[in-house]
């Protein structure tokens, strides 16, 4: 029964709560994507920029607040920084709207056309940030790291296993949940969220029963921004923040939007789960799980791993090319590519 | 056979005096640097523009065949390491044999069993424990393998031939790619193939960097032979010091001291020894980027070409006037694939290294995709200019940021805080320089800079 419990406190140690809380950053991302594309109808190849913006101007104001000894005590010092970056990343995208996008939504360019103006901009984001805050790996958590530290969860429980939770973990999990939240409040209930969703739909009908296009898509940026920066930044505070990590988390964020169901927002958050935990199911050592679970003479030799963690991105892409070939519309049905 | 146009005669005439120009202020020995990176990115638009410009077929695929063409070169040139084979060829043969037996087994299963579920069960049960046997063998030769020798050796090695073989070698490794890549995802619409060949891209550099036992992963491969002469041996050899010393006959004459003219000549032969390789290298890209400059403005012409123009500008009509979309699709997307591999094998030719964490999406994807939107998709001229243009300002944006930033700052003290930040971000302008550049003439000139020829025929 001890061998079961501490198994069970493995998994959640290295699998579980790992996965949701990797998970939920890149939800928050696919969200950001479905949205763009649910809407404006082009794949956005600058949300991951967008997100290292949201993510940088968090901490330029973190490390200001910190100078000036302003904090929130055992909670980090970017969720105060966090709005100001919050409001900087929405004006980000609507400036980038108004200069670039805008007019080629005018124009009705075809998507490909919107996806190679969003490459551009990814290009010019990508320099501002690195002229900004260079290329260096930065480290901006601060207040009380663990929430429940390995050794205080053995010495409570008696187990040989430890569960240690960091605070980011938690943080990143209860902002999801409450923004997850808000946002389909927002789109069910709502008057935009409905006319957006409409537009979505149907952009002639929608137009035909007199929704403003233009407006449709300043609330959709305004949320693409939210959820951007919220995303960038809480992917840094788990992790560490480094400007050229948020160009590969590209790649599986758009793996979680297409698996989701491409343009169906839900379907991003659960394909956000999917990927991340598939890569930390594929690329986990299981030894130690099994050696609890079997008796001692069927103990596993080697390390019981499916890939080497050196394959964690193409675990997400080949997941994609598997749904792609199997269910080309997604997990729950987009759109159909 | 070609008729230039009188702004593609100036287009040509800006590419040659950009060099002209840079060998004059910086010295021919960086101009023609300059100049061979110029004609490899060139290829490497052709092969891109081939694809899309004459099919309207994207593949951002670009940096996982260029991959396939460097690993081509090393595992044409290198010489074999029979260690290595004896360690662990067999278990590798056996694992390859069981490879073969369990895909063959999936086919046949799919073809017997037409229930989809039944099929789905028995197929990831067959693909599961198959995997879980070949890997028993596979991992026990791969660490023998790299348990040889592992400073210098570690791997495979290769087949010890000339690395200019390597070229045609690569361009078939990367179509063999493609061919792969393009039965599973072509047919998907535009902006999700470019995602997926994008990632699948992203998984081929990957399994280099990660299988030792083939390509030496992140551990790089040095030192791959050239397909010209070392500087060290041109500067003893007599016909080049002959050489030397007639083309600088004037200069060398006016020197009376003996000591002194022989450092002079000692001097100019080591310029000029770098100056040989780097122009025999630009005359071998030269020859191939003219081979394939041809074949593809042939291919155009031709009814092959108009064909692709047709499924390009109306895929619905091309399909109802018989002909097999998907399967010239995949094709053209094949044949692109093949000229991109032929120009990674030419980089790290020229490089003479191999190093797999090198290739990322930014620089090998993005940047030939500016280089092919800049120059004028559909044209293969264009897309010569596009890359040459692209990696020139690439090259060049450094040492003109440098100056603009300290004219803008020339009121600052030199210690400046800001100026010397800024002077320390100068390597990352060049994106800032990409990015407008791509937004500019997608706003401006959406067909290109020399764009393509509209045909009434």
């Amino acid at each position: 029964m001890i061998d079961f419990l501490n198994s069970i406190i493995v998994l959640l140690n290295f699998i579980i709560i790992p996965g949701i809380s990797y998970g939920s950053q890149l939800a928050l991302g696919a969200l950001g994507v479905t949205f763009v594309y649910a809407i404006l109808r082009f794949a956005n190849f600058a949300h991951g920029e967008i997100m290292s913006f949201g993510a940088m101007i968090t901490i330029l104001f973190t490390w200001l607040f910190q100078s000036q000894n302003i904090g929130l005590g055992i909670l980090p010092t970017a969720l105060l920084a966090l709005p100001i970056g919050i409001i900087a990343t929405i004006i980000l995208c609507i400036i980038s709207d108004k200069i670039v996008f805008q007019y080629y939504r005018y124009q009705k360019s075809v998507p490909v056309v919107l996806a190679m103006v969003s490459i551009g901009v990814m290009f010019v984001i990508n320099a501002i940030i690195r002229i900004i805050i260079g290329t260096e790996t930065i480290k901006f958590s601060d207040g009380q790291k663990f929430i429940l530290k390995a050794k205080q969860f053995k010495v409570m429980t008696g187990l040989n296993e430890g569960l240690a939770i960091k605070s980011s973990q938690v943080i990143t999990i209860l902002i999801t949940v409450l923004l997850l939240t808000f946002t389909f409040w927002f789109l069910q209930k709502t008057k935009t969220g409905k006319s957006m969703r409409a537009f979505s739909d149907n952009e002639d009908l929608a137009l035909l029963s007199g929704i403003n296009p233009d407006r449709v898509v300043f609330t959709t940026w305004i949320i693409v921004g939210v959820l951007a920066c919220v995303a960038g930044t809480l992917y840094g505070l788990d992790k560490s923040y480094k400007p050229i990590i948020y160009l590969n988390l590209v790649l599986p964020i758009f793996a979680s939007a297409i698996v989701g169901g491409i343009g169906s927002p839900f379907g991003a958050v659960v394909g956000g789960y999917v990927i991340a935990f598939s890569e930390i199911m594929v690329t986990y050592a299981y030894k130690k799980f099994f050696v609890y679970l079997l008796p001692s003479s069927m103990e596993p030799t080697g390390l019981v791993q499916l890939l080497s963690t050196d394959y964690k991105f193409a675990v997400s892409f080949s997941i994609l090319v598997i749904v792609l070939l199997i269910r080309p519309s997604g997990i729950f049905k987009g759109r159909v590519l | 056979m070609m008729k230039f146009e009188r702004y593609e005669w100036v287009a040509i005439t800006i590419m040659i005096s950009l060099f002209i120009f840079v060998g004059f202020i910086q010295g021919w020995s960086v101009s023609l640097v300059i100049l061979n990176m110029c004609i490899i990115s060139a290829i490497m638009t052709m092969g891109v523009n081939i694809s899309w410009g004459y099919a309207g077929v994207i593949n951002f695929g670009v940096m996982g065949f260029l991959a396939m063409g460097g690993l081509a070169a090393v595992l044409v040139s290198y010489p074999p390491i029979t260690e290595s084979w004896q360690a662990g060829g067999k278990g590798l043969g056996i694992s390859l044999a069981l490879l073969v037996v369990l895909v063959i087994a999936v086919i046949y299963i799919n073809k017997i069993i037409i229930q989809k579920r039944n099929r789905y069960i028995l197929n990831s049960l067959i693909i599961f424990f198959g995997i879980l046997i070949i890997r028993h063998f596979y991992l026990n030769a791969t660490h023998n393998i790299e348990d040889v020798n592992p400073a210098i050796a570690g791997f495979l090695g290769g087949l010890g031939l000339p690395i200019i073989f390597s070229w045609i070698v690569g361009g078939l490794f990367a179509a063999g790619v493609a061919f792969v890549i393009g039965k599973v995802a072509l047919g998907l619409r535009s902006d999700y193939l470019a995602i997926v060949t994008l990632g699948i891209s992203e998984i081929v550099v990957s399994v280099l960097k990660h299988e030792e036992w083939l390509s030496r992963g992140v551990k790089n491969v040095i030192g791959l032979k050239r397909p010209v002469p070392y500087e060290i041996n041109l500067q003893n050899t007599d016909w080049f010091i002959e050489l030397v010393i007639y083309l600088n006959a004037s200069k060398l004459n006016n020197i009376i001291d003996v000591s002194e003219r022989q450092q002079v000549l000692n001097n100019l032969i080591i310029d000029a020894s770098g100056i040989f390789v780097k122009l025999s290298y630009a005359i071998l890209f030269l020859i191939v980027m003219f081979i394939i400059f041809y074949f593809a403005n042939k291919a155009q012409l031709s009814p092959w070409g108009r064909m692709m123009r047709a499924i390009r500008d109306n895929e619905t009509a091309a399909n109802a006037m018989g002909k097999d979309v998907v399967k010239q699709h995949l094709i053209i997307f094949v044949i692109g694939a093949a000229i991109v591999g032929v120009a990674g094998a030419m980089l790290v030719t020229l490089d003479g290294l191999f190093t797999p964490s090198g290739y990322r999406p930014l620089r090998f994807t993005f940047i030939i995709w500016i280089m092919v939107i800049v120059g004028g998709s559909g044209n293969n001229l264009g897309a010569i200019f596009g890359g040459f243009v692209i990696w020139f300002s690439w090259i060049e944006a450094a040492p003109l940021t440098t100056f603009i930033i300290n004219q803008l700052t020339i009121g600052l003290e030199p210690d400046n805080a800001l100026k010397l930040h800024l002077l320390d971000s100068v390597p990352y302008f060049r994106y800032l320089l990409m990015g407008l550049i791509l937004l500019l003439i997608l706003r401006y000139r959406p067909k290109g800079i020399i764009p393509e020829k509209v045909r009434h025929s």
